[in-house]
């Protein structure tokens, strides 16, 4: 009988510990289900012999059907296929825009709190001073700048998939902040311990010490905040689209679907109904899992309330 | 006091120049420029007239330049004319600011309202199903998108029951109770949305509160219960509440733009929107550093509630 049979990795312990946690079990299931759909769309289409793209409008607004499950939208293309296709670019933003803001914070955050002194207070004015910003003005305006003035070629900014780029690179510049206070704050306590002592002491690289020794103790509290993150700017996505200056139509977006649905409300509510609570659904199951990982990750929390 | 009060004032000022600084330039990265509006509205304009005029308005010098030159006029409170109104910019922004103030004030007022309460009685509770059952309450308005309950809202109270308008504000010479209708769908979206944070904040502060020492003294000195959730705990619970709900007012004053857009509402965010897509780049720069201010003077407020309400912070400690 080998060890392993008895005690748990602590990666299952807080796997196992997750699970107990109901909500975010049900969220795991749920997103996991919709990005596999999403990812599968293309060959669903397929398979149903729908053409997501085309647009017939002698059918448009039809109630659904064996051939269009959730029915057509007002330009006659397939509700469902245009959902799962927009799931994909949201959930894309959301999880791509938090893993590169995390890593952005991080970088920021184990830097400045390890180094400290001058450089320290410096950058966390800065972020302080990004934090006092108003986001959604502010997210606007680098949404509408005119990507010619600041040196893309025109090849590439007229390409189908340079708004999903820009959108993904506008959200993550506003979202490090959380990350990077998170991980500033945990490097001043984790240098201070006697592994990080010790490393120095046996004559490692700052570098090495920031990124070998204090990040991996980090992770934790970083993986949550992602989590939660994913979910916001999965949130900031829709938002900007659905104001028409995130991901461009034809191309769709759970957020630009809402655009148009406004003038429909009268007539084809279901149009809005269904974007609106997939995207209110993915966020808070983002959420609940974020929750549910702390309590995984903190077995403490459990006996605090 | 009032050398904290100035050195606070000076960080903020530099934080206004810097900010006015970035979002000059963003604003200069927006498609086209005044010159090309003008061509576009007149075709016997050539490109020498257009050169010319670029001359005249200054547009051909270099950023550094055009940002001071626009500095010095700012510092002189002339900060320009909105194109597409054809007022000067801070006529057209002032009404607007007071429309914003009424809108947010009350939702924020009404989101306190109820989510202290329910903060508390969760926090009285723990792990019960009623702690349940309001803590998915506040993930659902924390999740949802502003948008889209706005849109639900419409549908079900303005198309479908035809209660309440769908949007806009009334007239000026409308009763009260006119103007009140048009507030309801819009301050109901912003309430919404509000709840859930703070409800969690008061949950979670009051909780930590009850594990002191000082509440188990409290109590174990026989003081009835009451005595020991009111008088010890909710009033320590509540300093940390108040602080992360003046960061919060400061920070809803952007928020609110989705709730104006949707609504129609004739406020600060729907001007900044509309000016952004409208090229109207006086209207957007001026409008974004009201915003900014406002987040700034937000955090100012917080930071002067933490003191004023807790004799043990003292202003010297801050590093």
């Amino acid at each position: 009988m080998s060890l392993s049979q008895t005690a748990a990795s602590p990666g299952a312990l807080i796997w196992r510990r997750l699970l107990r946690h109901r909500l975010a079990q049900v969220s795991l299931v749920f997103l996991a289900t919709m990005i596999a759909l999403s990812l599968a769309a293309p060959l669903l289409a397929d398979l149903r012999g729908i053409d997501p793209t085309l647009t017939d409008l002698p059918r448009r607004l039809e109630p659904p059907s064996a051939h269009f499950w959730l029915g057509t939208d007002d330009l006659g293309r397939d509700l469902f296929q245009r959902l799962l296709n927009g799931g994909r670019v949201s959930m894309l933003v959301g999880v791509v825009g938090a893993l590169l803001s995390a890593v952005l914070g991080a970088i920021i955050g184990v830097v400045s709190g390890y180094v400290g002194g001058k450089t320290d207070d410096l950058v966390m004015r800065f972020t302080d001073g990004v934090i006092s910003l108003p986001t959604l003005p502010l997210l606007i305006v680098l949404a509408a700048i005119d990507p010619a003035k600041v040196g893309i070629p025109a090849s590439i900014a007229q390409s189908e998939t340079f708004s999903l780029y820009r959108i993904v690179a506008i959200v993550a510049l506003t979202g490090w902040t959380t990350a990077a206070r998170l991980v500033r704050a945990e490097t001043l306590s984790l240098k201070q311990r006697d592994f990080a002592r010790a490393a120095r002491a046996l004559g490692a690289q700052p570098l090495r010490i920031m990124f070998r020794h204090i990040l991996p103790n980090a992770a934790g509290a970083l993986v949550v905040a992602t989590t939660m993150s994913a979910g916001a700017l999965t949130l900031v996505e829709s938002t900007l689209s659905f104001l028409g200056l995130g991901i461009q139509p034809p191309a769709a977006s759970w957020g630009n679907m809402l655009t148009g649905a406004q003038e429909l409300l009268q007539t084809a509510p279901m149009q809005a109904v269904w974007p609106g609570l997939l995207i209110f659904l993915t966020v808070i199951a983002f959420n609940f899992l974020g929750d549910g990982l702390q309590d995984a990750l903190d077995p403490r929390s459990e006996r605090r309330t | 006091m009032s050398r904290y009060l100035a050195a606070r004032a000076v960080e903020i000022a530099v934080t206004l120049a810097l900010m006015s600084f970035i979002v000059y330039l963003l604003i200069g990265l927006m498609p086209g420029d005044p010159i090309d509006m003008m061509i576009s509205g007149d075709p016997k304009m050539t490109s020498a007239d257009a050169a010319r005029l670029r001359a005249v308005y200054g547009i051909d010098k270099p950023l550094l330049e055009r940002y001071a030159a626009w500095g010095v006029q700012a510092l002189q409170g002339n900060f320009g004319y909105s194109r597409s109104f054809g007022q000067p910019v801070l006529d057209v922004l002032g009404p607007r600011l007071v429309n914003t103030l009424i809108l947010e004030g009350i939702a924020f007022l009404v989101a306190i309202a109820i989510a202290l309460p329910l903060g508390i009685w969760a926090a009285g509770r723990p792990r019960s199903t009623t702690d349940y059952l309001i803590n998915l309450f506040c993930f659902a308005g924390i999740s949802i998108p502003t948008f889209w309950l706005g849109l639900l809202l419409i549908t079900l109270f303005a198309v479908a029951l035809g209660w309440l308008p769908a949007g806009g504000m009334a007239e000026k010479s409308a009763s009260l109770a006119d103007h009140l209708r048009f507030l309801v769908l819009p301050v109901l979206t912003l309430t919404i949305i509000q709840i859930g944070s703070y409800t969690r904040f008061m949950r979670g502060a009051m909780i930590e509160v009850l594990r002191q020492d000082y509440v188990r003294t409290a109590r174990a000195k026989g003081l009835n219960e009451r005595h020991v959730f009111w008088g010890h705990a909710f009033r320590n619970a509540l300093i940390p509440v108040l602080t992360v709900m003046a960061l919060h007012f400061g920070a809803l004053f952007s928020g609110a733009l989705i709730t104006e857009i949707v609504f129609a509402w004739p406020g600060m965010g729907k001007a900044i929107y509309q000016a952004i897509l409208d090229n109207d780049y006086n209207l957007a720069l001026v409008g974004l550093l009201v915003a900014t201010f406002a987040t700034i003077a937000g955090n100012l407020l917080a930071d002067l509630a933490y003191i004023w309400v807790d004799p043990r912070v003292s202003i010297t400690d801050r590093s």
